[in-house]
């Protein structure tokens, strides 16, 4: 699409604003970050409680993570927001309608995270995708790793555990994503969707044409802005919560406790996780700092990751919503594959660390 | 008049959308009706896969988040 080619004067005055702007509160927000830890200590000596006392424990976690999470949140997920403007849905689908079960797992399950994806439009998502000749497994790759591989729950773990187990867990929870499409894929349960699902063919969009590409990078910016409004709004309480409660683990529960209950010793313990996860529902900001605290307490990182991945990828909520498209039976299915692959994760790990 | 229909299955955003097509139509003048397309069904058929999407007169405009209010005047002006 060509654009009149006349007044581009002033918007590159305002790319660059923008660019400075952005570039001087990146510096700003590193040095503030740099600073929560002192910051934390200091208004734990404010306070009438002995540091080394469990109140005192409890409470320098409680205020070390909560700027500390905000902050690296705003980061990752206005960084997030500037990328997925370059991505669409539409764009995904017609890059994926194209290719094979195999490659275009991996590829659904690495544009899952980069898409801009709601759960509220999990179904049109589904139907689009379904309908434009993508295979069935291939869809299931991409909306197994959208959720679960998403700009919270990394931000977080980066922020609380480290970057070793975020990465670890992007990783893996590609991984799942790539090899429960894939099996879905093969047992061709075409059939199992609802029916009116089959019969539908949706026509090719329009949009693209008309929004494309010729977003500015003020507008971006602003998209990365709105995703971060957006974000907090959702999700600033489960991490106060969160956190409040690994606080608590923290300071009070005794050492060791959990190696017994959690450790990699106890074999049942992975699959208790997975299943304890499916019906929890809170998303990435309230589970990973409790994570944190569990691991802190000597929990094994397997079965913790097992219990994160199955509260964030098997939620209730998303089941019900995928209900509309999907027969019982073909849910059934998604959730035992989704399932044992996330079990599998976490024997590998706990034999691996 | 102007047919616009906003499809979404009824999430905050999506609510937030109608409110921003009908209150930009009134500051503009211009006579609309706004349906509110919420089944699922409807919403794959009109070829919208982000929600909210919004169409005018039939043709799709607008697909995934909140429209940009200038954009919005602009679709309704045009």
């Amino acid at each position: 699409m060509s654009l009149p080619v006349s007044e581009p004067q002033p918007k590159s005055h305002e790319s660059l604003l923008w660019n400075l702007g952005v570039a001087a509160v990146a510096v700003l927000w590193w040095l503030i970050y740099k600073q929560l830890s002192p910051l934390a200590e200091w208004l734990v000596s404010l306070l009438p409680v002995e540091r080394s006392s469990h109140t005192g424990e409890a409470l320098a976690f409680f205020f070390y993570d909560v700027p500390k999470v905000m902050m690296l949140l705003t980061g990752v997920v206005f960084a997030m927001g500037v990328v997925r403007s370059f991505f669409s849905p539409e764009k995904t689908r017609a890059f994926l309608s194209g290719k094979r079960e195999g490659a275009g797992n991996v590829l659904a399950s690495c544009l899952g995270v980069l898409t801009p994806f709601c759960s509220c439009s999990a179904v049109p998502l589904f139907i689009g995708f379904v309908s434009a000749g993508i295979p069935l497994g291939v869809t299931f790759s991409f909306l197994i790793a959208a959720p679960m591989v998403n700009e919270v729950a990394l931000a977080l773990l980066v922020g609380l555990v480290g970057w070793k187990v975020a990465l670890t867990y992007l990783g893996f929870g590609l991984g799942v994503a790539i090899v429960a499409g894939w099996i879905i894929g093969k047992l061709r349960l075409e059939g199992w969707l609802q029916d009116w699902v089959r019969d539908i063919h949706s026509g090719a969009t329009t949009v693209e044409a008309i929004e494309g590409d010729h977003l500015t990078l003020a507008e971006r910016y602003r998209l990365g802005i709105e995703a971060v409004r957006e974000i907090f709004a959702k999700v600033w309480l489960w991490i106060v919560l969160g956190i409040a409660a690994g606080a608590l683990i923290h300071g009070y529960v005794p050492e060791n406790l959990m190696a017994e209950i959690m450790g990699a010793d106890a074999w049942w313990s992975v699959p208790a996780a997975v299943v304890m996860g499916i019906p929890m529902y809170t998303n990435a900001a309230g589970v990973i700092p409790i994570v944190e605290a569990l691991l802190g307490k000597g929990a094994a990182l397997g079965t913790v990751l097992a219990f994160m991945m199955s509260v964030i990828a098997l939620s209730m909520p998303e089941m019900l919503i995928l209900r509309q498209v999907l027969t019982l039976r073909l849910i059934a299915v998604f959730i035992g594959v989704v399932a044992s692959g996330i079990l599998a994760v976490g024997y590998l790990f706990n034999l691996l660390f | 008049m102007k047919d616009i229909k906003v499809y979404g299955p009824g999430c905050k955003r999506c609510e937030t959308t109608e409110a921003m097509v009908k209150e930009a139509a009134q500051k503009l003048g211009v006579d609309v009706s706004v349906e509110k397309v919420t089944d699922p069904r409807a919403i794959a058929m009109a070829g919208v896969m982000s929600t909210p999407g919004i169409s005018i007169d039939g043709k799709l405009v607008h697909s995934g988040g909140l429209p940009d209010g200038k954009k919005l005047e602009g679709w309704l002006a045009g």
